[in-house]
C-alpha cells in the first residue's frame, strides 16, 4: 500500500490490518510519553486546499506522535489562483523533500491526480464527495472497539442519516462498516441520496445498503444512529426546504431519542449542527441508555491516522514498540 | 495526351460518390478533377515520362474529403493550446478538407474583423478550408444578437454560441426569426445551464460512486425539446451540436418525422467512450457534453446509422497540458479529435464506409454551406479528395499528434483504417499518410 485514496481500493484484510495497527497506536497514545520514533527523519506535508482545521490538526498530531516533521500548506496563503497550476504547486513542494502529502480538496479525484505528479505517498484527507478514508476507518474502529467486537461488526444495524449525496464521509464509512459486516440503512429524502438512487427506486450496484425515507420507521430497530452534517447551503439548490423541516423529519429529536433501543450508539463525523441534525441535549443521552461516541471518534482519529501513516511508510514494527 | 505539370493521378481506388461506387482512376489538374475513368493509369504517360504524379489507392476508398462541423482552433486568443495552422494540419492528416472554426476565440467571432482574420489564417496555413462560424450573441453572452447580416455577407453560414448554449428563450426565438431570411443555420449546444452547474461528468452510477458532480442527461433533453418547438414555430433551420443521450436521438428522430428543418451531429468520443473512463479521475476525459453510458452510445450509433444524426463532428478541443493538470472542477472540458476521427468512426460507429463518407463529408458540407466540399468526384468538380483505407488497426501516439496539445483520449484504443492521401483544391497535402 503506497497511497490511501479510497477504501474501495482496500480489501477486508487491508482494512483489518489498519484497524489492528490502530489498536497498537492507541496503546502508544495511552503512555505517559505518547510518542514513538517510527517516522523520525520523515516529512509529512498537509496540503489543504479547503479549510478543515480539525482534520488537519488530527493528521499533524498523528504525524508528530510518530516523530515526523510536519509542514502545512494552505491554499489561502499560497500561489494557487496566481497562475501556477496545481501540478506546479505539488511538484514544488515535493522538490522540498516531502515524504507524504495529506491532501484535502473540494474536488473529487485530486489526491489521485497527485499520485501521478510526484513520488511521495498520498493520503486522502477528503476529496469532494468522493472519499474520506481515515474517517471511514476511525468510524469502524470506534464502533467496533466500543462494542468490544474486534474487527467484526456482523449483525450490527446502522442507520446513516442525512446528506449522503454530498458526503465523502458516507462513501468511506459505508464501505468500512460493510467490510466489517455491519448492515447499513441510508435514511434521507431522495434529493439527498446520490443521483444513481433516484428514478427506479432500486439500490444501484456497488452500494451495500438499504434505503429508507423515514427515520421514524427505522429508529427503534437500530444499534447505531450515524448522523451526517446537514449544511444550511443545501436549501439554496432546493435539496431541502429548510433546516427546520429537515430537523423535524430527519433530525434526532426527543421523541426519536425515546424511541431508540437501550444500548444503542450515536455517531457523528463533526462538526455538529446543533438544532438541525441534533435537536436534543446530548448530556441526556446516557440517562436514556444511549452511548455518545462523538468525542471517541475524534480521539481515535489520531490513532487511526498514525496507523495509516505508519503502514504507508513506517520502517519496521520495532519502531513503535520501544520508548 | 500531354499532361499538365503538377497534375496528379489517383490510381486503383474505389470512388465513393453519391451516385454510386466506381472503380476508377482520378486525374486532378488545375485545381479541379479532370477525368474519372478506369485505366487512366495505363493510358497516361508514366510519372517519370512527363505523366502525372501517381498516388496509389489500391484497396482504398476515394471520396470527397471530410468536413468537420466543429473545430476549436483556439486562434485568436489561446495559441498556447492550438493555432489555425496546427489545427489545419491535424485536420488534413485526419482526411479533412474543411473545418468550421468554433467562435469561442478571444476576441470572439462575433464581428467581421475576427471572422476575416480566421479565414485568412486558414488560407495562409493552406492545408484545409477554414470556414469561420459566427456567434449567435455578442461575446457569447446570451443577451445581444450578433450582427448576422454583416457576418453572413462575410460568408458565415453557421452561427453558434457553442459551449454557452443560448439560455434565454426570447433571444433564441428572435435569433431564429432573424436568421431565417438570411438562409443561415443556427447551431445550438443543448443544455439547460442551471442543471449542470459545477458538473464534471455524466450524472449516473459512476458519478454517484466517485462523488463527482453530475451532468444530467435531462439538461440536454429539455433544451433540445425547447428548441425543436422554436424551430416548429419559426420555420428556421437549426443544427444540434454533439448529441450525447439516447433520449436526444429519439427526440430528433421525431422532429425529422414531423418534417422540421433540423440536423444533428455526434462526436467520435460519444460513440466510443463511456463515463467509466472517469473512474481514474483523469481530466483527459472531461468533455462537454460528458461521456455517457453504453446505452447512450448504442442509441447514438443507431441514430447515426439510420440518418437521424446527419454528421460526425469532432469537437476537436485542444488544451495545453497545464490547463488539464488541475482538479476536475477547474480543468477545461475537451479532447482532441481530428487525427483520430476516421479511425474511431470505422472502429466504433458500426456504419458502412459509404454511410461514414455521407456523415463525415457530404452532410456536414451541406450543413456548413460549403459548396466546394462534399461533392461527387466528377470531371470539372472541385478536387477536395481523401483516399483512405478501411482495413487494419493502429494506435495513436503522442509523437504522432501535430496539434499543439496532446489531450487525445485514444492512445490506448485500437483505431481502424487510415488516411493515405489528401488533396485540397488539387494540391497534395498528405501523401502516404505523411504531410507534404
Amino acid at each position: 500500500m503506497k497511497h490511501l485514496i479510497s477504501l474501495d481500493a482496500l480489501d477486508a484484510a487491508d482494512i483489518a490490518g489498519l484497524l489492528s495497527t490502530a489498536d497498537h497506536m492507541a496503546e502508544v497514545l495511552a503512555r505517559p510519553q505518547p510518542k514513538v520514533p517510527a517516522l523520525r527523519t520523515k516529512t509529512v506535508c498537509s496540503l489543504f486546499f479547503e479549510d478543515s482545521t480539525r482534520t488537519r490538526l488530527s493528521f499533524e498530531t498523528a504525524a508528530k506522535r510518530l516523530s515526523a516533521e510536519t509542514l502545512t500548506f494552505s491554499a489561502s496563503s499560497s500561489s494557487v489562483n496566481k497562475g501556477e497550476s496545481l501540478r506546479d504547486t505539488v511538484e514544488t513542494l515535493a522538490a522540498m523533500g516531502v515524504d507524504a502529502f495529506v491532501v484535502r480538496h473540494k474536488t473529487a479525484g485530486l489526491p489521485q491526480a497527485i499520485t501521478n505528479w510526484c513520488d511521495a505517498h498520498v493520503v486522502n484527507a477528503g476529496d469532494g464527495a468522493h472519499q474520506h478514508p481515515t474517517q471511514g476507518l476511525l468510524d469502524a474502529f470506534t464502533l467496533s472497539r466500543a462494542m468490544s467486537r474486534g474487527n467484526d461488526l456482523s449483525g450490527v444495524r446502522v442507520a446513516m442519516v442525512g446528506d449522503i449525496r454530498h458526503s465523502r464521509v458516507a462513501r468511506s464509512t459505508i464501505r468500512a462498516l460493510h467490510v466489517l459486516g455491519a448492515s447499513v440503512t441510508l435514511v434521507a429524502p431522495a434529493s439527498l441520496l446520490p443521483a444513481a438512487f433516484v428514478g427506479t427506486g432500486a439500490v444501484p450496484d456497488g452500494w451495500p445498503v438499504s434505503v429508507s425515507h423515514s427515520l421514524d420507521d427505522v429508529i427503534g430497530d437500530i444499534d447505531v444512529l450515524y448522523l451526517l452534517r446537514m449544511q444550511r447551503e443545501r436549501m439554496d439548490n432546493a435539496f431541502i426546504s429548510s433546516p427546520g423541516e429537515y430537523s423535524a423529519h430527519f433530525g434526532l429529536t426527543d421523541t426519536r431519542l425515546a424511541a431508540m433501543r437501550n444500548g444503542a450508539f450515536l455517531m457523528h463525523p463533526g462538526p455538529m449542527n446543533h438544532g438541525i441534525e441534533v435537536a436534543v441535549d446530548l448530556d441526556s443521552l446516557s440517562s436514556r441508555g444511549i452511548t455518545n461516541l462523538v468525542t471517541r471518534q475524534v480521539t481515535n482519529g489520531i490513532a487511526v491516522r498514525m496507523s495509516v501513516l505508519f503502514t504507508l511508510f513506517g520502517s519496521g514494527s520495532e519502531a513503535i514498540d520501544g520508548q | 495526351m500531354a499532361s499538365e505539370s503538377g497534375s496528379v493521378l489517383i490510381t486503383g481506388g474505389t470512388v465513393i460518390n453519391g451516385s454510386g461506387d466506381l472503380r476508377a482512376d482520378v486525374l486532378v489538374g488545375n485545381g479541379k478533377v479532370e477525368r474519372v475513368a478506369p485505366d487512366l493509369d495505363a493510358a497516361l504517360p508514366a510519372e517519370g515520362a512527363g505523366g502525372p504524379r501517381r498516388l496509389a489507392a489500391e484497396g482504398c476508398l476515394v471520396s470527397s474529403s471530410f468536413v468537420d462541423l466543429h473545430t476549436h482552433m483556439r486562434e485568436p486568443g489561446r495559441e498556447e493550446s492550438e493555432t489555425i495552422a496546427t489545427a489545419s494540419l491535424a485536420a488534413a492528416l485526419g482526411g479533412y478538407g474543411a473545418c468550421v472554426a468554433m467562435p469561442n476565440t478571444d476576441p470572439a467571432q462575433d464581428n467581421v474583423a475576427v471572422v476575416e482574420f480566421v479565414r485568412l489564417q486558414g488560407e495562409r496555413a493552406g492545408f484545409v478550408t477554414v470556414a469561420p462560424s459566427g456567434c449567435i450573441t455578442v461575446g457569447r453572452n446570451g443577451t445581444q444578437l450578433a450582427p448576422f447580416h454583416s457576418l453572413a455577407a462575410a460568408g458565415v453560414r453557421l452561427f453558434t454560441d457553442d459551449g454557452n448554449g443560448v439560455q434565454d428563450p426570447l433571444i433564441m426565438r428572435r435569433a431564429l426569426e432573424y436568421a431565417r431570411e438570411l438562409g443561415v443555420t443556427l447551431a445550438q449546444h443543448c443544455e439547460v445551464a442551471r442543471l449542470t452547474e459545477g458538473a464534471v461528468m455524466h450524472e449516473g452510477c459512476c458519478s454517484s460512486r466517485l462523488g463527482l458532480p453530475g451532468w444530467p442527461s435531462i439538461a440536454e433533453v429539455l433544451m433540445l425539446q425547447r428548441d425543436i418547438e422554436l424551430v416548429r414555430e419559426t420555420g428556421a433551420t437549426m443544427h444540434f451540436l454533439h448529441l450525447s443521450t439516447a433520449r436526444s436521438v429519439e427526440i430528433v428522430r421525431q422532429a425529422k418525422n414531423d418534417g422540421l428543418p433540423v440536423t444533428a451531429e455526434v462526436t467520435p468520443h460519444h460513440i466510443s467512450l463511456t463515463d467509466e473512463k472517469l473512474s481514474g479521475f483523469s481530466t483527459l476525459y472531461k468533455v462537454n457534453p460528458p461521456l455517457r453510458t453504453m446505452e447512450d452510445i448504442e442509441a447514438l450509433r443507431a441514430g447515426l446509422a439510420d440518418g437521424t444524426i446527419d454528421a460526425i463532428a469532432t469537437d476537436h478541443a485542444p488544451h495545453a497540458q497545464h490547463l488539464k493538470d488541475q482538479d476536475l472542477a477547474a480543468a477545461p472540458p475537451g479532447m482532441l479529435g481530428l487525427q483520430a476521427a476516421l479511425g474511431v468512426a470505422l472502429g466504433f460507429s458500426g456504419c458502412s464506409p459509404r454511410r461514414l463518407v455521407e456523415a463525415m463529408s457530404w452532410a456536414p458540407a451541406r450543413i456548413a454551406g460549403l459548396d466546394d466540399h462534399g461533392r461527387d468526384i466528377t470531371a470539372g468538380g472541385p478536387a477536395n479528395i481523401v483516399v483512405f483505407s478501411t482495413e487494419g488497426t493502429w494506435r495513436q501516439t503522442p509523437e504522432s499528434i501535430v496539434s499543439k496539445s496532446t489531450n487525445s483520449p485514444y492512445f490506448d484504443i485500437d483505431l481502424v483504417g487510415g488516411v493515405r492521401h489528401v488533396l485540397h483544391r488539387g494540391d497534395v497535402i498528405v501523401s502516404g499518410g505523411v504531410a507534404q
